[in-house]
């Protein structure tokens, strides 16, 4: 745990506007908030699309955020990882009870960050991408682009499984943005993220047949939190907006009400 | 002796386990006592929570806050009162303020990032309100038996066993005024800062405001905007830190320059050009020149001063001599006839709940603790907040705090290391956390330099990481 921030307090990050879209349950129940942070490119349209209700309707209060430059929040060209993570903590901080942090993707890194920085209740990272040489060498033609300023190539076919029909997966890969070169230059770079403060329980999920992360690499983030990944074979990368949406989310609820 | 059921133990009722002086106690077994529901007794209860320690606060006032809620009768906070450290540098590390709030929050900013702290981490059924301490006594078993009753004394006393306490109690509630000759006859109105609250109480008033602490000149500047005729006596010159420096709050300039590692005299050399080329020669404002260099003493933050100074509109005087029936006569025979005399002249820390010996008081009413916070002897008592920081307090508690968590979990898991650390500590018991040398530092006695303060808390936890102990 680092105490002396020297850098960071000499440098606070700017604030600027957030698109954060909830769901809440019609009665509260006392369960703790569910925070969601999509990945680079994707903004919280894509946990609207089914996760909310479906997380409201189960009696946790839900909200997802767009990280600066993605969705409807201001557009942030130069943003870092620490910026995007600030957003994270800014709104975790802003909830009415201490909150659980459910990242996916690169947003698992961003999401990841953030807990060292915001004590969270616990945490889930979805089919995370923790960046670093590997997995820029896993997917060349996805991240070619990136090393030359371009935004990280997300193709539909990477992102979803063949059960999604064509026309969802292409209106879908049509609204994805991209992240901050910079940001995609320091998820190629891999620094691994500082401990989380708090202790929280956390929980990795993903799938064998991700076509963006490897069963290895799902591995190692799970092994890095004390655990092992919860699988589910068959769903692309955006397990969120896959036909099956509705098992991979159940299980991370059932989860919380075990261990949160 | 009957106790009312249900009165005696803050969460079973169930009976006493032990007896003190022919009064029942309530143990309380693992559970660590916090006084005060204040911002350092907030974050001692969140991170002893987060540890896995059971909490029980009391809380003499109706509400959270302490100092910063201003209807609590003991708060010193006034109608203008704004951060003097901007948002970095105030905030819990792990509970940012929001980002739509200013550089420098308001009180009532602060208050109300308090009572969403408490409600975040759910620390308000650990907190017993209107119940003030009137005893903490050491147990065997390093425990400690505290004694407690209604705010005001009314109801009966009752006593709990706990396994620790943090003694967060504040130090700004308890008014320091100084000793002047004839000021009992002197038949204008005299008040301390603690009993200022808005600028209306200055409203056409002749106002002789003395000292030149942050308070001090903040109610300088209110007196120049509202009285009638302003008067400052500070005892010697002051650097007089601007908010905002090279187009940022100063204090992340200072930071910036602490990141890239410079030297204390280059710091202050750097600091000491720009205050030339901003704010220029003090003495041409009628202030005496500083007769020691910036960070030397406690930081004084405030852009108004030096502004009104140049309006005329606050008059530079030096220390008070003496006061008259109806004058006060200063230092150099110069004879002013305020209405109104403003003692901005601080607060002493006060522990009267407790054995002044336990915490190694000594004549002067100053504890004598490791890195501030660790009495001698006594590994289950801390002191939470008692610092003086050149920037904000609360990261600095929120680590202390932490740190004392982790002290009493390493005291379960590993007793040989906790002794060790403690041992560590209390080599240091006289150790001072400053960079620069402060002027008066007897005055000064619990002033620290967050940089040499955090870097010692660093070591302390790195220390206490259970990785390797068991």
């Amino acid at each position: 745990m680092k105490v002396l921030r020297a850098r960071e307090w000499a440098f606070p990050i700017a604030p600027v506007r957030r698109e954060v879209r909830r769901a809440t349950p019609e009665v509260d129940e006392g369960k703790p908030p569910v925070l969601f942070v999509p990945g680079f490119g994707h903004g919280a349209w894509v946990f609207a699309e089914h996760w909310l209700e479906h997380t409201a309707d189960r009696g946790f209060p839900a909200y997802a955020v767009s990280l600066r430059g993605h969705g409807d929040s201001a557009k942030a060209p130069k943003a870092t990882l620490r910026a995007y993570a600030h957003d994270v903590a800014q709104v975790a901080a802003s909830l009415p009870r201490r909150a659980v942090i459910v990242g996916h993707g690169a947003g698992a890194l961003v999401a990841a960050h953030a807990l060292a920085r915001y004590p969270a209740r616990a945490a889930v990272l979805l089919s995370p991408v923790f960046g670093g040489a590997g997995t820029a060498l896993r997917n060349p033609m996805l991240s070619l682009p990136a090393l030359f300023g371009g935004g990280l190539r997300l193709p539909a076919g990477q992102l979803f499984s063949r059960e999604l029909p064509t026309s969802a997966s292409r209106g879908y890969a049509a609204r994805l943005g991209r992240a901050s070169t910079r940001a995609q230059w320091q998820l190629l770079r891999g620094r691994a993220p500082q401990p989380p403060v708090g202790d929280p329980p956390v929980l990795v999920v993903g799938s064998p047949d991700d076509r963006i992360v490897s069963d290895t690499a799902l591995r190692r983030v799970a092994r890095g939190y004390g655990g092992a990944p919860l699988l589910f074979p068959g769903m692309g990368h955006d397990l969120m907006l896959d036909t099956r949406w509705r098992e991979p989310i159940d299980a991370i609820l059932d989860w919380l009400e075990k261990s949160a | 002796m009957t106790y009312s059921a249900g009165y005696g133990d803050p969460e079973s009722g169930g009976p006493a386990t032990a007896w003190r002086d022919g009064w029942p106690v309530y143990d309380r077994s693992g559970t660590v006592c916090v006084i005060g529901a204040g911002p350092s007794g907030l974050t001692a209860m969140k991170n002893l929570k987060e540890q896995g320690f059971g909490v029980d606060c009391y809380e003499r006032d109706t509400s959270v806050g302490g100092a910063w809620n201003w209807r609590h009768d003991r708060s010193p906070v006034y109608a203008s009162t704004h951060l003097i450290s901007s948002k970095p540098f105030s905030q819990f590390p792990d509970f940012p303020m929001p980002d739509s709030w200013p550089d420098y929050p308001k009180h009532s900013q602060v208050l109300e990032y308090l009572e969403h702290y408490a409600d975040h981490f759910d620390l308000k059924p650990h907190i017993w309100f209107g119940t003030e301490v009137v005893k903490v006594e050491p147990a065997e078993g390093e425990r400690w038996d505290v004694t407690t009753r209604s705010t005001g004394g009314y109801g009966g006393e009752r006593i709990h066993r706990y396994a620790a306490v943090v003694i967060a109690n504040g130090h700004n509630w308890s008014p320091k005024r100084p000793e002047y000759e004839g000021l009992e006859d002197f038949r204008g109105e005299v008040i301390h800062a603690a009993q200022f609250k808005d600028a209306a109480q200055l409203r056409n008033k002749k106002v002789l405001v003395i000292g030149a602490g942050n308070t001090g000149c903040d109610i300088a500047v209110e007196a120049a905007q509202q009285a009638a005729r302003c008067w400052h006596s500070t005892r010697r010159g002051y650097w007089y830190t601007p908010k905002y420096t090279l187009g940022r709050p100063a204090d992340q300039v200072n930071d910036l320059m602490l990141w890239l590692k410079l030297p204390l005299r280059a710091r202050q050399f750097l600091a000491h050009r720009t205050l030339k080329s901003t704010v220029g020669d003090l003495t041409r404002f009628g202030l005496p020149q500083p007769d020691h260099k910036i960070y030397e003493t406690h930081t004084i933050v405030n852009s108004q001063l030096i502004y009104y100074l140049g309006h005329g509109a606050v008059s530079p005087v030096p220390d008070v001599a003496r006061f008259h029936r109806n004058s006060v006569e200063l230092k150099g025979g110069e004879v002013i006839e305020p209405d109104l005399v403003v003692l901005a002249t601080g607060y002493h820390p006060s522990f009267d709940f407790i054995d002044g010996n336990l915490l190694g008081v000594d004549a002067h009413g100053r504890p004598r603790l490791a890195m501030h916070a660790f009495p001698k002897r006594q590994p289950t008592l801390a002191v939470a907040g008692l610092l003086q920081p050149d920037s904000g307090l609360f990261p600095l508690v929120h680590w202390q705090m932490v740190a004392f968590a982790r002290m009493l979990r390493v005291r379960e898991a590993a007793p040989a290391k906790a002794v060790a650390v403690q041992r560590k500590l209390e080599a240091e018991l006289d150790r001072r956390w400053i960079t620069a040398k402060v002027k008066d530092s007897t005055r000064h006695w619990f002033e620290i330099s967050h940089t040499t303060y955090l870097k010692a808390i660093q070591r302390l936890l790195d220390e206490l990481s259970l990785e390797g102990a068991k």
